[in-house]
């Protein structure tokens, strides 16, 4: 059964002054001890800045200590965050209560992780996914052994994959992926957007290994072009357009 | 919930409504996709009838030629033509076409994939294949 | 077969077949839907080699691209290294089965075996 507990009443080391308060319902579950998950239900006070985390960490302060959420940097750079919030994956840090326009707040883990406890999943599949492509530059000689001291590139090729070297690799897009949804080998949106990123990196000559770890029954040909993966993004990497740029090299419209 | 990969499964890539209209042609493209597979290999049973001689034929023409069997057709048109127009757009998007261009993103991060030519393409899909089966109702029930 | 491939067959099978069903179904309505069902007209559409060899066709690139896409979203759903294999074989056996079925009525009307 939920347990509804409110900070606002509670007798707070840290003086609230807020007018609006929210339900917050938190998932519950400990994977070895526990059957299902539960929701944990709090009245929580928040401004029109307050941020989905600093709900959570309001409720681990002043109620239940025991919720477990992995977070770092409070401002969308670290990717630590990453949790359904009302149902869709966002980064807590990055979503404030008052944009959700609702009354009610639930955070769940997210999907297509395994859950460690609570809200904190484990991010070992992603972290292999994205060391499988070789993310990082492939060359026959390096930098140090060049005459010129480093690897030059106009502004327009920089252009070309900057945008895909934002990603945190928080894995809101492979939670909302639906081939994840059910393939626990797709090679999954964040690892693909990464392989463009470096296929698309005019230092880079790795291409061909790269095409080829991905040319397979659980690699690119997986993507459908839905396009959740970029709607959830919180850094506006859109890896749904680098996949589909990606897969152009390898039905030959790009070379 | 298990300790698992804690999957959504199924319900999860068949619940569209979270991402959009992008999230829903994903799905009618698949049902469409098994759908017509289905008709496809009871199409080509029904017309093995012919080599039961004229009566065979007759026989099985009888059994569609029935307003349940029109309206089944129409749901066909209906899927077929979805499939085609929403797989045209979908393979120009593989390509790379109508996706956008490589930029430095800026707040609020907009994806320029999922822009209004692939969002046109779908509602167009999804119009193209209401006028066919309009279309079709008007030769089979008209007739 | 590389992936890449098996979907560049898949894509290039989806377009060809546009175009030859659209004549397929183009040819319903030349003389009537009721009409062109008829028994005398099905057999004379059977015994015209052109479009005998559009419906062969048809058949072939329906059925490519059918199972293909089958074998995707079972592929999709469920893995492991036996239930893969079973898809991928099961959707070729499958493929040609259809195939088979198909162009065995195809040919024995075309030749006047009925």
């Amino acid at each position: 059964m939920a347990q509804v507990s409110s900070i606002a009443e509670e007798q707070a080391t840290t003086p609230l002054s807020a007018s609006k308060s929210v339900l917050l319902r938190i998932s519950r579950f400990n994977p070895e001890t526990d059957e299902s998950n539960k929701f944990m239900e709090f009245s929580v006070p928040y401004q029109k800045w307050t941020t989905v985390l600093e709900a959570i960490l309001d409720v681990k302060k002043h109620f239940d200590h025991s919720v477990a959420v992995r977070y770092s940097c409070r401002q969308a750079t670290c990717g630590s965050c990453g949790m359904l919030i009302n149902g869709k994956p966002r980064l807590a840090c990055f979503t404030k209560i008052s944009e959700l326009n609702s009354n009610v707040v639930t955070v769940e883990p997210m999907n297509n992780f395994p859950v460690i406890r609570d809200l904190a999943v484990k991010f070992e599949r992603l972290f292999d996914t994205h060391q499988k492509i070789k993310p990082y530059l492939i060359r026959d000689d390096t930098e140090l052994e060049s005459d010129e001291k480093e690897f030059l590139q106009s502004p327009e090729e920089l252009e070309n994959f900057i945008q895909f070297a934002n990603c945190i690799k928080c894995g809101l897009c492979n939670s909302a992926c639906p081939t994840m949804t059910t393939d626990s080998s797709f090679v999954g949106p964040q690892a693909l957007a990464q392989a463009y990123r470096y296929v698309a990196d005019s230092r880079d000559k790795g291409k061909d290994s790269r095409l080829d770890i991905i040319d397979e029954s659980h690699g690119i040909w997986r993507c459908h072009f839905a396009g959740s993966c970029s709607q959830v993004c919180p850094k506006g990497v859109d890896p749904a357009m680098g996949i589909q740029f990606l897969r152009g090299y390898l039905l030959g419209f790009r070379s | 919930m298990t300790q698992d990969e804690n999957k959504e499964g199924i319900k999860g890539m068949a619940n569209p409504g979270r991402y959009g209209i992008e999230r829903i042609a994903y799905l009618l493209m698949r049902l469409t996709g098994l759908g017509l597979l289905g008709y496809f290999i009871a199409h080509v049973y029904e017309t093995s009838n012919i080599l039961r001689g004229r009566m065979g034929w007759d026989e099985f023409l009888a059994l569609t030629q029935t307003t349940e069997g029109h309206i089944f057709l129409v749901l066909v048109i209906g899927m077929c033509v979805f499939h085609t127009g929403n797989g045209i757009r979908i393979m120009l998007g593989h390509g790379g076409v109508g996706v956008g261009k490589p930029a430095r993103p800026d707040y609020p991060y907009d994806p320029a994939s999922q822009n209004y030519r692939h969002k046109i393409g779908i509602y167009s899909s999804i119009v193209l294949a209401a006028v066919a089966m309009m279309y079709g109702m008007a030769v089979m029930f008209g007739e | 077969m590389k992936e890449s491939t098996i979907m560049k067959i898949h894509y290039g099978t989806a377009l060809a077949s546009v175009g030859l069903v659209a004549v397929h179904i183009l040819m319903r309505l030349t003389t009537g839907f009721s009409d062109s069902l008829s028994y005398e007209n099905v057999l004379a559409n059977y015994q015209s080699i052109p479009y005998v060899i559009m419906l062969e066709l048809i058949l072939i690139l329906l059925a490519v691209h059918g199972f293909n896409g089958l074998r995707v979203i079972l592929l999709e759903l469920k893995q492991g290294r036996v239930y893969e294999k079973a898809v991928s074989y099961g959707c070729v056996v499958g493929m040609i089965v259809l195939i088979g079925y198909g162009s065995n009525t195809i040919i024995q009307t075309n030749m006047g075996m009925i």
